[in-house]
């Protein structure tokens, strides 16, 4: 089980999705249906989501509400999507996007 | 296919500002319609387990998390059209709202507009602090407290005001380890009970201490602290470095004003109140006819106010449209300007008031503009 999740807090309970397989980078990783993307990921161990357009840094989760960018990823072939609203769904095809993302593909 | 349709009072967004002025403009009568991104109602409140602390004000002692279901539940009674899932993302000249709804672009063409869509969190700059691992405190409460993830295992936190020790005090709770609570100031910003509960708890708050690097080639594994000096520069030979895997930033909010700048309403730079605000008038109307604005996105202050705030100007909206007469209107603007009054009285609305100053002082543009449109 993740270190990362909670699985006891003295106030919250967490009504979870049932758990779904979804793919990183190729890689098979089960989260739970309905969390954000980028949420399922952490929990995973993955922090890094993207590489920036210029120097190529690592970026991840930062302000989990839509408002920056640096969880840009590409979501089923769809660049520059905000894993950090968007919810997580059996079999996604899940890859990190280098730098501005392409949006023909 | 575009979806195109009108209503009087539009409310972009829901938090407790959104919430309260729709409450408050179709329990006048008014046909209110609220388009929040998320997908439900409460904007920030949904991740706050801790116990409101908010003065004299409705809510105090009831948990954050409560407040959103209270006021929706009203909301809903009154007949508040709510959309969730509805990005906006632009205001246009003729008064259209445009917003994305299941990856379509829809159309709303409201009489008047409330604005609250909140504020965003600050970024500090210092070497790796680009790196993921290093997150805004509001995040890390999302992850944590709505979705059951944590931050790491062991979390710096940056900034010792009210935000940067609930969530410190939230991270105990969720099993991660406090390493410490930076804070550039002399003095602890929040109150001093939040501070003693995690004090108690085991954690150091360094006040003139900040952070001046994030360690790590793809992610944060450690950080170095420097003592600062009266200019607030690092001291050298002070360096500390602590090992851990998250850094959560605490450093203050910005207003969220895109929209309104897109709107064309006159902005004035009010750092007490958060960064770039509209200027307004006492029932937060915009210097834009028909646009007004509440709670974080009008000046960063709290939920009690947001709440108060979005009161006024859903009761401003309902008078322009009729739908309360003069009197009634005035007495009921007083009730809200002295709760208003009430929240920001004493040491800790000291600063607000300074702002709100400012804003009043702002307000003759407003005038000369008007004026100078009508010759
Ligand atoms: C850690 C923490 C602890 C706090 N503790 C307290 C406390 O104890 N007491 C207290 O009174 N206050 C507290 N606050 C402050 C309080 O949460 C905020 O002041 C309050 O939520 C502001 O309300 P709001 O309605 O203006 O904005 P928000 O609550 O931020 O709501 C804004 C809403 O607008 C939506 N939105 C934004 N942009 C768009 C768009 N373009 N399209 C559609 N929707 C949009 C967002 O999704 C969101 O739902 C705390 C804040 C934090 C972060």
């Amino acid at each position: 089980m993740s270190e990362y999740r909670i699985q006891q807090h003295p106030i919250l309970q967490f009504s979870l999705g049932r758990r779904v397989k979804f793919y990183f980078e190729g890689e098979a990783l089960e989260g739970r249906e309905g969390e954000p993307v980028a949420a399922a990921l952490h929990a995973a161990g993955v922090k890094v989501l993207k590489y920036s357009a210029e120097r190529e840094r690592p970026r991840g989760f930062f302000c989990a509400i839509g408002n920056c960018s640096a969880c840009l990823m590409r979501v089923d072939g769809r660049a520059n999507v905000r894993t950090c609203l968007e919810p997580l769904r059996e079999g996604m095809w899940i890859e990190r996007q280098q730098g501005k993302g392409d949006l023909d593909a | 296919m575009i979806w195109m349709r009108e209503c009087e009072v539009a409310v972009v967004g829901g938090g407790p500002a959104g919430l309260s002025a729709a409450l408050e403009a179709s329990t006048l009568g008014a046909e209110v319609v609220v388009l929040d991104r998320d997908d439900g109602p409460g904007g920030q409140l949904i991740k706050q387990t801790h116990r409101f602390f908010g003065s004299r004000a409705q809510h105090a002692g009831v948990r954050g998390i409560d407040i959103p279901d209270i006021l929706t539940e009203e909301a809903t009674e009154q007949g508040v059209e709510m959309i969730f899932g509805a990005e906006v993302a632009g205001y246009y000249p003729d008064g259209v709202l445009t917003f994305k709804k299941d990856q379509k672009w829809c159309k709303l063409r409201p009489e008047r507009v409330i604005f609250c869509t909140g504020a965003s969190e600050r970024f500090l700059a210092f070497p790796g602090s680009d790196l993921p691992g290093v997150y805004g405190a509001g995040a890390v409460q999302t992850l944590m407290n709505v979705h059951g993830v944590r931050p790491g295992q062991r979390v710096l936190m940056v900034g010792a005001g009210n935000i940067g020790l609930i969530v410190s005090y939230q991270l105990l709770q969720a099993g991660v380890d406090v390493v410490a609570i930076v804070e550039a100031a002399f003095d602890i910003g929040g109150y001093a009970v939040h501070a003693s509960k995690v004090r108690r708890l085991g954690v150091p708050i360094m006040t003139r201490h900040t952070v001046t690097r994030a360690h790590g080639q793809q992610q944060v594994e450690g950080a170095t602290l420097m003592q600062l000096d009266e200019d607030w520069d690092p001291v050298e030979g002070t360096e500390q470095y602590v090992d851990c895997e998250a850094i959560c930033l605490a450093v203050g909010l910005n207003p969220l004003a895109e929209l309104m700048w897109q709107a064309g309403c006159s902005m004035a730079w009010i750092p007490q109140l958060g960064g770039y605000v509209p200027i307004c008038d006492e029932d937060l109307q915009t210097t834009v006819e028909g646009v007004y604005v509440a709670g974080d996105a009008s000046g960063v202050e709290e939920a009690s106010s947001a709440m108060m705030e979005g009161r006024l100007a859903g009761l401003g909206c309902a008078h322009s449209l009729d739908r309360v007469d003069s009197d009634r209107y005035r007495q009921r603007r007083e009730e809200l300007l002295h709760e208003l009054a009430a929240l920001r009285s004493g040491p800790t609305g000291a600063k607000i008031r300074e702002g709100l100053q400012k804003m009043q002082q702002a307000q003759p543009l407003r005038q000369v503009l008007v004026e100078g449109s009508d010759c």
